[in-house]
């Protein structure tokens, strides 16, 4: 999310300068800056096509754009937000602390790591681009279900090229992960030592490996039935349009895990520090990922509850998705228990850290709520999951992203963000994203489906409030950059150990991270 | 520096292990095709093509299930309805009843009728013999063809189903007809 | 069993008196029908389960958040670990979910019970209307097609919107009140979606399949719906008009829309 690899210590940098500097880079600090960089102009991008969105919904009629490309925004926010934005920013995470959390002077395959990042801009130019081209951009949902998807013009096809592409890149980001964490580890570092992030990562990384390729399968399918006469999903040769809908969710409600589980490792890292205690149940903690990442392969149908399968089939399914409740409610109890008689101090990190818990507590309810398959009958396309959603995703994903950002700033920059304009982006972030999403339960429950671009009178109040909120949220995320580019400037001196009782490998290292970092491996005690 | 060099070997045996694991779950995608195939099949959702057998011709006398006739075109210029709406039946019967289909239009059209259930469910116990659904229809210019479906209800049905719906829908094969060139469709 | 079996308790006897008050603006619409009524008191038995679990999570987090301060001269305690704890809070929540769990499996198994119905109606869903037929008991035979009435004026705000803006159609579906009603869903082209949300219906239509769902409403009445699935550029405009009427009304209607259709065929 920010340039910030220290320029100063060029003289452990030897290589191309300027612009090659970065193309033909294979530091992971290098590649862990651009993933965070190119995440946070997709996340812009993506921010300007969801206020559009809102600008059109600000009232009833159609006013700013026309519905065809008010489907192409709600579909192109999906994909770059989900692919473009939070996954990469993960990424980004991984490269730059793992190597640093375990002890490693590197990732395991520096070069396939310098592929995985440049495939991104990549994709995304296809993607982005296919907004010019004729017909415009995909329309048809982020899920891109047949037979809707098989309608659509060229802009699909570029879109289902970009996720092969940024399917290839997370695959390869992924085994790079793998690897680097099981051969990697600094002597002493046994599993049941690495730090929480590490471990979150590690369960991500296999989810990827698992469901990206599947992923891939499917829109290969799509590609097919559009353009070399298949019929995967066409009922007229013997296919199945929900066929489609199983395949995408098997990959899907992995998807979804693996948005989350690097998002617990970040929280997980940042409570202990600022709570002076170390985290409750840190083996729970581990099963707890790990049984959520099982379960994730087993619930895929709950997205699919109104197609009518039979009821055996939405009990298992019913059944299956509560219990994934158990296990994340055991990492929200773990980490109110690490709170528990801490010594407490809130700063930024922490801020966003105990945000994340209470606003991403409130999506695992109303996700709770939605596994219900009868209300979920009632609730399903509805506002109310656009609510739920977001609730786990921005609150969730995004805010645990931001207390990442914040808690390590002064180990890639060597400053101290400025604590009062980052508690500003906080709280702004804080109330504006309520604004924006908490009405959008009640749009749904009283029944105003999801991507229309236009609705019923009764809905008009609570629309013009969340149009209202997304700005507010939207101009919040402004804030960021200028605490980045005053992080980057100057400011106070970051001391190696730049939390009070941060505790790991990365605080032993000095901030700014120097180029090169345990090119010795360290002894871990 | 052996350190290293056998660092990098584990390093590479285990990158391609992964590989393997990613091109095996693209696979694995594909393969759900035929699997989510077999599970239609078994569950009698999906099956379309070919003639069930009768495992038990037994006929159960105390249940009567009502069974509807449904029929529905797709992008055809076709007419297709069946001959009558409602049949109330005993399981185990064989029964047959009749669809009609006519082409509209001033030229030979191919067409593949798919049947569905409602309840999904039941479609697993409606043993068809005979179907127009098992082949490909041509229908000549104006044509107007009474077609047969004969089946019987398996005796296995659940109790709790007592209506079920049988429905098909006419697609157009394209590629049979699709070389001809489209000319405004002058009905009957 | 016994605290969730508690709660479910209390939860059903507030939910007693808080249907009579049911607003659409805060929560489900008013349920015209058995199973939109069985949603509506899941719905709120979960949310009240949920709101104390919330309150009583949330209330010790907050509470560590103002006592547990550095600021306040609170000294960290070294706890880190507590198998029983783990495993408490673990079994717990399991009780709680089959509580949860119970009541709604038995609306499930309700749902799905199509059999048997006086009236059945199929749903098919084109880009962008919906077409009706009536293929079995009284009114056998009629078909329509239903459109979306809203004038282009309002869309575009050269006119002021209606009351029932984009909920109003040309030709409702008509039911009896009182009566089974099945509908089968399927579509001409892409997936479309059926949806009443006061009769606690919603059915995926599917090209080439049909699928099936009832209801059976017990007030006349009109009830409004949209498509609910993405179908493309006028998904937002293809709504769904039930008008429910008395066995009298509807046999008139039934009259009437067989003598305009022989009055048609003569033509």
């Amino acid at each position: 999310m920010a340039a910030v690899t220290p320029d100063h210590l060029h003289d452990h940098h030897h290589g191309p300068s300027g612009l090659m500097r970065w193309i033909t880079t294979t530091n992971h600090k290098d590649i862990g800056t651009m993933y965070l960089l190119f995440s946070f102009i997709m996340f812009l991008s993506g921010g300007v096509m969801a206020l559009t969105i809102r600008a059109e919904l600000f009232q009833p009629g159609l006013q700013v754009v026309e519905p065809e490309f008010f489907n192409q925004l709600t579909t192109m926010h999906g994909l770059v937000m989900v692919f473009g934005a939070i996954m990469p920013a993960f990424v980004g995470f991984a490269n730059w602390m793992l190597p640093l959390m375990i002890g490693a002077s590197d990732m395991a395959f520096a070069r396939m790591n310098n592929w995985s990042f440049w495939l991104l801009p990549v994709a995304a130019v296809m993607l982005i681009g296919s907004f010019f081209v004729p017909g415009g951009a995909t329309a048809a949902g982020w899920t891109l279900y047949p037979p809707l998807s098989v309608q659509m013009g060229m802009g699909m096809d570029l879109a289902i090229f970009a996720v092969h592409i940024m399917g290839i890149s997370s695959i390869m980001g992924a085994i790079n992960i793998v690897v680097t964490i099981l051969n990697m580890r600094a002597p002493g570092m046994t599993l049941m030592k690495m730090p929480l992030f590490c471990w979150t990562w590690l369960i991500t990384a296999y989810l990827l490996i698992a469901v990206m390729p599947v992923l891939a399968g499917a829109v290969t399918m799509i590609l097919t039935d559009r353009h070399f006469g298949t019929s995967f999903f066409n009922a007229a040769g013997g296919g199945d349009p929900v066929l489609f809908q199983h395949i995408f969710w098997f990959f899907g409600h992995p998807e979804v895990y693996i948005m989350i589980l690097p998002a617990f490792g970040i929280v997980s890292q940042i409570i202990p520090t600022f709570a002076r205690k170390p985290l409750f149940g840190y083996a729970s903690m581990v099963y707890a990922t790990a049984s959520i990442a099982v379960l994730s392969f087993v619930v895929w149908a709950h997205h699919m509850f109104a197609t009518g399968m039979p009821a055996q089939g939405q009990l298992f399914f019913m059944y299956a998705t509560m219990l994934i409740a158990v296990p994340t409610g055991v990492k929200v109890f773990n980490w109110i228990a690490t709170m528990w008689r801490g010594s407490m101090t809130f700063e930024t990190p922490m801020l966003w850290s105990v945000g994340f818990i209470f606003v991403f507590t409130l999506g695992g309810f109303t996700g709770l709520i939605c596994a219900i398959a009868p209300v979920d009958i009632q609730l399903h396309d509805t506002y109310y999951v656009v609510a739920h959603f977001h609730y786990v995703l921005v609150a969730g994903s995004l805010f645990a992203l931001f207390a990442g950002a914040y808690y390590w700033l002064p180990k890639w920059t060597g400053h101290m963000p400025n604590e009062t304009i980052g508690k500003l982006h906080f709280w702004c972030s804080m109330v504006f994203f309520n604004i924006t999403f908490f009405p959008m339960h009640f749009l749904g429950l009283a029944g105003m489906p999801r991507r229309i671009p236009d609705y019923a009178l009764q809905f008009a109040d609570f629309n013009a409030l969340a149009t209202v909120g997304a700005f507010g949220f939207g101009l919040s995320q402004l804030i960021f950059i200028v605490v980045v580019v005053k992080c980057v400037r100057g400011g106070e001196k970051a001391a190696a150990r730049s939390w009070e009782d941060a505790d790991g490998l990365e605080w032993t290292v000095p901030s700014p991270a120097p180029h090169h970092t345990f090119e010795v491996a360290p002894v871990f005690k | 520096m052996s350190i290293e060099n056998a660092q990098r070997s584990e390093n590479r045996k285990l990158l391609v292990r992964l590989s393997i694991g990613a091109v095996a779950m693209f696979g694995f995608g594909f393969l759900l095709v035929p699997f989510y195939e077999k599970i239609c099949e078994v569950t009698g959702i999906n099956n379309l093509l070919k003639a069930d057998e009768v495992v038990n011709t037994q006929v159960d006398t105390s249940r009567l299930i009502t069974i509807e006739f449904d029929a529905n075109i797709h992008d055809l210029p076709w007419r297709f309805h069946p001959l009558q709406s409602v049949v109330k039946v005993h399981p185990g019967e064989l029964i047959t009843i009749a669809y009609e289909v006519e082409n509209t239009r001033d030229k030979p059209i191919t067409g593949q009728a798919v049947p569905s259930y409602g309840p999904a469910v039941s479609g697993q116990f409606f043993r068809k013999m005979d179907c127009f659904c098992f082949t490909q229809q041509t229908l000549e210019a104006g044509e107007r063809r009474t077609m047969p479906v004969a089946f019987v209800l398996d005796p296995a049905l659940p109790d709790d189903v007592h209506t079920i719906t049988l429905s098909y829908t006419f697609f157009e094969i394209a590629g049979k007809n699709a070389s001809l060139p489209v000319s405004g469709g002058s009905g009957t | 069993m016994n605290l969730s079996g508690r709660l479910a308790g209390s939860g059903l006897s507030l939910i007693v008196s808080g249907s009579a008050l049911a607003q659409s603006r805060y929560n489900f619409q008013e349920p015209v029908t058995s199973v939109a009524e069985q949603l509506y008191d899941l719905h709120t038995l979960m949310l009240i389960i949920c709101a104390v679990i919330f309150v009583a999570v949330f209330g010790v987090m907050f509470w560590s958040v103002f006592k547990h301060r550095k600021s306040r001269g609170a000294v960290a305690a070294n706890f880190h670990e507590s198998t029983t704890v783990e495993i408490l809070w673990t079994i717990i929540p399991v009780f709680i979910l089959v509580g949860m769990a119970w009541p709604a499996t038995r609306t499930i198994l309700y749902m799905k019970d199509t059999s048997s119905p006086d009236i059945t109606i199929k749903a098919t869903g084109y880009q962008w209307k919906w077409g009706y037929d009536y293929l079995q008991g009284e009114g056998e035979g009629i078909r329509f097609v239903s459109n979306l009435s809203t004038p282009r004026e309002q869309i575009e705000g050269s006119e002021a919107k209606g009351e029932h803006y984009l909920l109003e159609v040309d030709n409702p579906v008509v039911v009896p009140v009182g009566k089974k009603v099945r509908i089968l869903t399927t579509a001409s082209d892409v997936i479309h979606s059926w949806w009443v949300p006061a009769f606690g219906v919603k059915q995926d239509a599917i090209p080439g399949f049909i699928r099936d769902t009832w209801f059976r409403a017990d007030r006349e009445g009109i009830y409004r719906g949209n498509c609910v699935e993405l179908c493309g550029k006028d998904h937002g405009y293809m709504p769904i008009e039930v008008h429910v009427v008395s066995a009298e009304a509807y046999s008139q209607w039934v009259a009437k829309q067989v003598a305009s259709k022989a009055a048609l065929a003569a033509n």
